[in-house]
This record gives structure tokens, C-alpha cells and sequence, in this order.
């Protein structure tokens, strides 16, 4: 059974979203990082880019397999995880803290999202 | 439905992850990749390769048999001693690498890629059916019913002989005990009264051992290995460590750096072609090629810090301006030892030297990396495997 904060929400493609002063803090979910297992690479998006929700906006690579991540939101990156990519095992051991990826000013409010719950997007995994 | 080693109930109480590999279901990793990684360069690791292939050839002939077909020279071979060689067609590409071991006057002993069992077999038994002195040679598959375990790392050597409790030298044994055995050798031992062969030997680049069982024993041996190895470090590995072990090393992966396209010759593998012996399948070409230099050659190279991990399949180009395409990687991986991106690729002769820089092209992106001498692990200084003799 994977952790899932009660507190966030979720994508579909396992990026969790945590509203913090106006800005959307993004990363990927416990039962993600297990999936991909040992973490050895992250790639970010540019600070300044503007993202539309469901763009492929970063890479997470483990030993086997490259995965892309996916703007949970629309929105304008205002900061990245700047100590992450020479920490990539952050990733695996605190998904949903040190192991964040990057910010956003989210585009529209937080109502007209399609973002999960914690528990519906717990039912997806299982 | 995916063949199952007799380890499989053993992987899965590990907690194993599962993966297809070759037609059957293995563990790719218990503890995680870069943990089992480490353990194996730093303590010991134990890995089910029960999948893998077993063919005897025995008879008057055998030798002169395999010598027709395998490039290697088994006239080097004592009791006891085995050898790296490779299955060419007639075209010197290669069809499979292999190990071959005397294990007596006229016996000899090949363990062979999962993936190539029924190719190699076919082609060995239709090369058997060619050749004049078949009535010399017996072949025998053994694949079914013998299953097989490699324990590697530096601590192995501490404990592997108190895997089998008592004195368990056979008549015909090498060396009273497995530690005895230099690299390369092979002999058997008794494991409770059944003939198990040892040999020491890898793919990991570290000390250690193949130990190849009937299946009835594996789980016992398998148990024990980690019962006695445990305290000095031993963990369950799989192929995901494997791999990237092995690609450390610049040894090659049949399907990767070594194909029906590819040449012993073109791959660096020089050494383990028998130049003096009679005729074998393939020699022609390679003669020619070791004569005239080939076109292309397999490198080893590493790209610059920070760069992504490499994989198998992106492009290498060269390096500087128009960057042109040079070929493919072969294998890639993060190198766990060593931190950066690191690979293996066929490209023009020209570009093969150690030093040159390439590119190598990540998501459309291009990379700076620089052709090294292989292998590219080194062990540290002081740490030295047992001499082959």
C-alpha cells in the first residue's frame, strides 16, 4: 500500500499538486517513485515556461526506464527544485518532500482543475 | 506462459520484482538496482541463472568437433580449465558467446545464453551431422534438468567454502575445496552426495563462482549461499544489477554488442579467436578482417557529468558542428560506480581510438562524451581477483 497524503491532489499520470501561498507545488507520488524504483536522473522544466495541464513538462530516469512527467495544472513555472538533480535518490526516499520538482502559478483557480482526491486517486492504485 | 526457474517461490518470499526476460519470468531486483550494485562490488551477490543453457559434447572427437565450430582454442584447455569463446556462422558473425570447460579428457562442458539455447543447439546439432567423426562425438542438452546460481564479490571467497559442510572433494575434484580453484576452473563437488560442478567465473567483474546444480538442489544450495553469506555481506541480486554490472565491465551482451551482424573481430574479442588452429566456421572472414581492419569497432565510452543515463539505441554522433551519425549505442547505463553515463556503441574505425570525443543524442539533445579504454571499472588498487592461470 503506497502513501497518499490526504492533504494533496493528484494527476492521473502520479504527480501529486500542494497549495502553498498561491503556488502549486508538484512531484510524483509514493506508489509512483516505487514503480520506477532507484531514481538516477531528473530532468526540469525552465523556470519561466509556461505549461498547459497534461503537458510533458519533466523526465524522472531510473537505471531501466525513462518517464516523462506531466504538468498536473496550467500554469507558469516560478521555481524548480534547483538541488534535485544532483540528488535524484530524493525522489524515491521523500516523494512528497525534498524530492519535489517545481513550481507553478497556476493558471486558474484551483476549482476548475481536474485534479483527484487523495482517496479517488488511492482507488486508482490500489 | 513464462518459464520459471526452479528459484522462482525463492524470489518471490525475497519479494522479488518480476520481469520477462529471454521467454522467462526472473527477478530484476530485490533491493533495489544501485544497492544490489554496490553489493556485489563492495560484499557479494548471489544470482539465480537457472535460465541459462547446458550442453555436454563428449567423445574421442569432441575437442576437434567444438574446435571446428567455436573460434577459441580448446587444445589450451587442461582438466579443469575453461574458457570465453564464440559460436560463429559461416560468415563470422556471431550466433552465440559461451563458456567451454574441459571437465575431463574428452569431456567438455558449454554453458550457454538463455536467449540462444534452441539457436545454438540446432546449429551445433546440424554442424554435428556434417562433420566426419560424429560417430566420436556425443552431445547431450542438459539445459532441462541442471539449474544454476553465480555468486560474485569480494567477500565470496570468505564464505563459499562453508556452503557445503564436511569435506565434499570428489574423486575426481580439481581442489579439496571451492576456494582452491583458480580463475577459470571448474570442478565438482559433492552437496550432500550429489555432483555439483563449481567453476570460477562471472560477469560481474569481481571474484566469485558459477555453480551449476541439478534443479532438484538448487533451492538447497540457494538457501544455503545465503545462509552462510548473509553475515558477510551476500544479498539476492537480479538482472537489473546484473546488467549494469556487466556493461561496467565492457563485457557483452549477446543481442546488444553481439549479433549474427557483428564479428568477434569487430567486437574487440581478438583474443578469444584460436589464430593457430585448423579450420573453424567463420575463420575466413575474420582472418581477412584481422588482416585488412574491419570498418566499424565496438567502444567503450562515458559521457560528461550531469548528462541522463544512456540506454541502449540512441544515436552517437560525431563530435563538434555538423555532428555526424556515427551509429547506435549497444548498451547504456548510469554506472552506479563511477556516477556518470556510460555505454558501449559501434562506430567508424576512425572514431574508435580511446580520447575521441562523440556525442551522444538524449531526447534530441546532445551530449558531450569521450571514447575510453575498456574495461571502463577498474577494481581499486589493492583489491585484486585471483590470477587465471
Amino acid at each position: 500500500m503506497s502513501n497518499v497524503p490526504r492533504d494533496l491532489r493528484y494527476a492521473k499520470s502520479h504527480e501529486w499538486v500542494r497549495l502553498s501561498e498561491g503556488l502549486a507545488v508538484v512531484g510524483i507520488s509514493d506508489h509512483a517513485q516505487h514503480e520506477l524504483t532507484d531514481v538516477v536522473f531528473v530532468e526540469l522544466p525552465a523556470v519561466g515556461r509556461n505549461l498547459r495541464a497534461g503537458e510533458a513538462c519533466a523526465v524522472v530516469e531510473s537505471v531501466k526506464t525513462a518517464s516523462d512527467i506531466y504538468a498536473p495544472i496550467s500554469g507558469e513555472v516560478v521555481e524548480v527544485n534547483a538541488a534535485l538533480p544532483a540528488n535524484p535518490g530524493w525522489v524515491n526516499t521523500a516523494p512528497y518532500g525534498e524530492g519535489w520538482f517545481f513550481k507553478l502559478r497556476p493558471a486558474a483557480p484551483p476549482e476548475a482543475d481536474s485534479l483527484l482526491s487523495a482517496e479517488q486517486y488511492e482507488s486508482q492504485v490500489g | 506462459m513464462l518459464k520459471r526457474t526452479p528459484l522462482f517461490e525463492a524470489h518471490r518470499r525475497l519479494g522479488a520484482r518480476l520481469v520477462e526476460f529471454g521467454g522467462w519470468e526472473m527477478p530484476i531486483q530485490y533491493t533495489g538496482i544501485l544497492d544490489e550494485h554496490k553489493t556485489v562490488r563492495q560484499a557479494a551477490g548471489v544470482f539465480d541463472i537457472s535460465h541459462m543453457g547446458e550442453a555436454f559434447v563428449r567423445g574421442s572427437a569432441a575437442e576437434d568437433f567444438l574446435n571446428t565450430v567455436l573460434t577459441n582454442d580448446l587444445r589450451k584447455l587442461g582438466v579443469g580449465q575453461g574458457q570465453y569463446t564464440l559460436l560463429c556462422n559461416r560468415a563470422g558473425g556471431v550466433i552465440d558467446d559461451l563458456f567451454a570447460y574441459r571437465t575431463g579428457p574428452l569431456d567438455f562442458l558449454l554453458i550457454i545464453n538463455a536467449s540462444r539455447v534452441d539457436v545454438d543447439l540446432a546449429w551445433l546439432t546440424a554442424r554435428l551431422l556434417e562433420y566426419p567423426g560424429r560417430d566420436e562425438v556425443q552431445m547431450t542438452d542438459a539445459t532441462d534438468r541442471l539449474s544454476a546460481v553465480a555468486v560474485q564479490g569480494p567477500k565470496v571467497v570468505e564464505f563459499i567454502d562453508a556452503v557445503f559442510p564436511g569435506s565434499f572433494a570428489m574423486e575426481d575434484s580439481l581442489a579439496t575445496r571451492p576456494s582452491e580453484l583458480k580463475r577459470n576452473r571448474i570442478s565438482v563437488f559433492s552437496f550432500a552426495g550429489t555432483p555439483v560442478w563449481f567453476a570460477r567465473t562471472g560477469y560481474t567483474g569481481e571474484d566469485g563462482f558459477e555453480i551449476v546444480a541439478p534443479n532438484a538442489v538448487v533451492n538447497e544450495v540457494w538457501e544455503r549461499l545465503l545462509s552462510v553469506g548473509t553475515p558477510y555481506g551476500l544479498k539476492p541480486c537480479g538482472l537489473g544489477a546484473r546488467d549494469t554490472l556487466r556493461t561496467e565491465m565492457c563485457f557483452p551482451l549477446y543481442g546488444h554488442e553481439l549479433s549474427e551482424e557483428t564479428t568477434p573481430v569487430e567486437a574487440g574479442l581478438e583474443v578469444f579467436v584460436g589464430w593457430d588452429k585448423a579450420d573453424f566456421c567463420g575463420r575466413q572472414t575474420l582472418v581477412a578482417q584481422r588482416a585488412e581492419g574491419t570498418k566499424r569497432r565496438l567502444i567503450a565510452f562515458r559521457v560528461a557529468a550531469g548528462a541522463p543515463p544512456l540506454r541502449e539505441h540512441y544515436r552517437v554522433l560525431a563530435d563538434g558542428g555538423d555532428g555526424t551519425p556515427l551509429g547506435e549505442t549497444t548498451s547504456g547505463t548510469m554506472s552506479p560506480s563511477l556516477g556518470v553515463g556510460i555505454g558501449m556503441a559501434y562506430v567508424p574505425v576512425e572514431f574508435a581510438e580511446p580520447g575521441r570525443p562523440l556525442m551522444i543524442e538524449v531526447r534530441g539533445r546532445r551530449y558531450p562524451a569521450e571514447v575510453v579504454k575498456k574495461p571502463l571499472y577498474r577494481r581499486p588498487v589493492g583489491t585484486v581477483p585471483p590470477k587465471p592461470v
